[in-house]
């Protein structure tokens, strides 16, 4: 029998700390997001081509809005599509 | 008299006032000059030749102008991502210039004219983008970055 002070869960508890975010253009000093460079843009694209939010991808406001205008721009040059299944 | 007197000597001082404006003879020679980045894409059906005289014609507007070809880069036929006036794939062309701000109304004038471009795109560029475009040219790689961000 245990002893009454002892709790017991039914599921491990999580001991380690989940990684915290950070900006990656702010952490290496990115300072200018070049529209042509595709492969680049897909990091902060679903697999609809639609982009994902700041809690995902952790840019800060400063530069998930670049990034956004780079996307926006390399969409209108059809360089990346606008809708589109199975992106990668 | 006297009053007609002193209404010629306001009517001459009008005349004095709009007859001396120097921003009218001293125009500043100054002009604001920018970084430009314009990305075309041409129709598939342009063979070589004529892709090159329709780059031509654009070099030479911009330094007509007082512009100034910075680099130009063709990146050659390149498929779509979605169809563009019923084409599947275009003819890009990236050229990087310096020109003055009132040049870009003629040249958005002569791209929409043209009927071999598909699209254009023209975009300033800032001194950070200037500094990447000059570090990309010259072949120091920006990627290691990105894998390291990765």
């Amino acid at each position: 029998m245990a002893k009454a002070n002892e709790i017991k869960y039914l599921t491990a508890i999580k001991t380690e700390k989940p990684k915290k975010k950070f900006c990656r253009f702010k952490k290496y000093g990115i300072k200018y997001i070049d529209y042509k460079d595709v492969e680049f843009l897909k990091k902060f694209l679903n697999e609809q081509g639609k982009m994902l939010p700041r809690r995902i991808s952790g840019n800060s406001l400063k530069y998930q809005r670049k990034v956004s205008e780079a996307i926006k721009k390399a969409r209108q040059m059809a360089l990346l599509p606008y809708v589109t299944d199975l992106l990668k | 008299m006297g009053v007609l007197n002193f209404w010629f000597i306001v009517y001459e001082n009008m005349i004095k006032k709009t007859t001396f404006a120097p921003h009218i003879f001293f125009k500043p020679k100054f002009r604001v000059m920018n970084n430009y980045e314009l990305m075309v894409i041409f129709t598939p059906v342009l063979s070589d030749e004529e892709f090159k005289a329709a780059q031509k014609k654009y070099t030479d507007l911009v330094t007509g102008a007082g512009g100034e070809i910075v680099y130009s880069n063709p990146w050659g036929l390149k498929s779509l991502a979605y169809p563009v006036q019923k084409k599947t794939t275009g003819i890009y062309w990236v050229v990087e210039f310096i020109a003055p701000s009132t040049f870009n109304e003629t040249l958005k004038i002569q791209l929409l004219r043209d009927e071999q471009v598909l699209r254009h795109m023209v975009t300033k560029l800032d001194k950070y983008a200037v500094g990447y475009n000059a570090r990309k040219r010259s072949g120091v790689s920006y990627k290691n970055e990105k894998a390291e961000a990765e």
